[in-house]
């Protein structure tokens, strides 16, 4: 087994479990910080997947943005100094069979659909590529984002500001 | 780990994806605070995004699927401003975050 091999595998094996912990944890924070497991783990997922800015986008974006969110929702809707219970779940057992059988049929799609490769598998620096493909084909795409975060941005100041009442 | 999972394999990264897909899944159906169900929601859209770039790798080779990764990304980022706005609202309102408290239309 090489050095990458065991690094994929050790990626792996630390975004699934930390997605476990988000998944099974009893306590809001222990979730709420495993998705940082989770997170720079799909990040080096992409980098074995040839993706180097989806990577960095998705460390900035999700460590650095999404997770923080997160966090101060969690600091600011709990007493943190609460020793009980805050992530209380319901209908586990219907949820562990339905969630079972969604993933053997998905393994199992996979597993038999012939799926189409391409001939040659290269690892290039793919960020000029992206930055050609926002600014040519998908220009119109890109500036409804900007629109959409600008929406997003006014719509969550709108919804979680205090109203004053006169 | 079963024969075939292994770094050049696309199956693998499928395989990944479909179980970060259920535990998301898993943690929707059975959270009842509304913040670790938006969580489950970031799970799912991570491996929405992980199949994406897989098949940008191995099937088409081009960065289109990278593209699309991007433009997930920001929406769950648009997507998490608005709702954990929401939840906060909740919680100022009702005094707690969990879903089945908040199902009235007002106060």
């Amino acid at each position: 087994m090489t050095v990458s091999t065991a690094v994929f595998y050790l990626v792996v094996a630390i975004t699934l479990g930390s997605a476990m912990i988000v998944a099974f944890s009893r306590n809001i924070i222990y979730s709420a910080f495993s998705l940082l497991g989770t997170f720079a783990g799909v990040a080096g997922i992409y980098i074995f997947l040839g993706a180097d800015f989806v990577a960095a986008v998705q460390l900035l974006i999700y460590v650095g943005g999404i997770l923080v969110l997160v966090l101060f929702a969690v600091m600011l809707t709990h007493r943190i100094t609460d020793v009980e219970i805050t992530n209380r779940a319901a209908g586990r057992i219907p949820a562990l069979i339905v969630v079972g059988v969604l993933v053997y049929l998905l393994a199992q799609t996979v597993r038999e659909t012939p799926w189409t490769k391409a001939k040659e598998i290269v690892f290039a620096a793919t960020t000029a590529k992206i930055g050609d493909l926002f600014l040519d084909t998908y220009l119109l795409p890109f500036e409804l984002a900007s629109l959409v975060l600008l929406a997003a941005l006014i719509g969550a100041v709108v919804i979680s500001r205090k109203e004053i009442k006169e | 780990m079963a024969p075939g999972f292994s770094p050049n394999e696309l199956s693998s990264y499928l395989v990944i994806g479909a179980i970060l897909f259920s535990l998301g899944v898993f943690t929707v159906l059975t959270r009842r605070n509304a913040i670790s169900v938006l969580m489950g929601v970031e799970l799912i859209l991570n491996s929405a995004n992980i199949n994406y770039v897989a098949f940008s790798h191995f099937g088409s080779g081009n960065a289109d699927g990278q593209i699309y990764a991007i433009f997930v990304i920001m929406l769950a980022a648009a997507e998490a401003a608005v709702g954990l706005a929401i939840v906060l609202a909740i919680f100022q309102l009702f005094h707690t975050i969990e879903v089945e408290a908040a199902e009235t239309l007002k106060e």
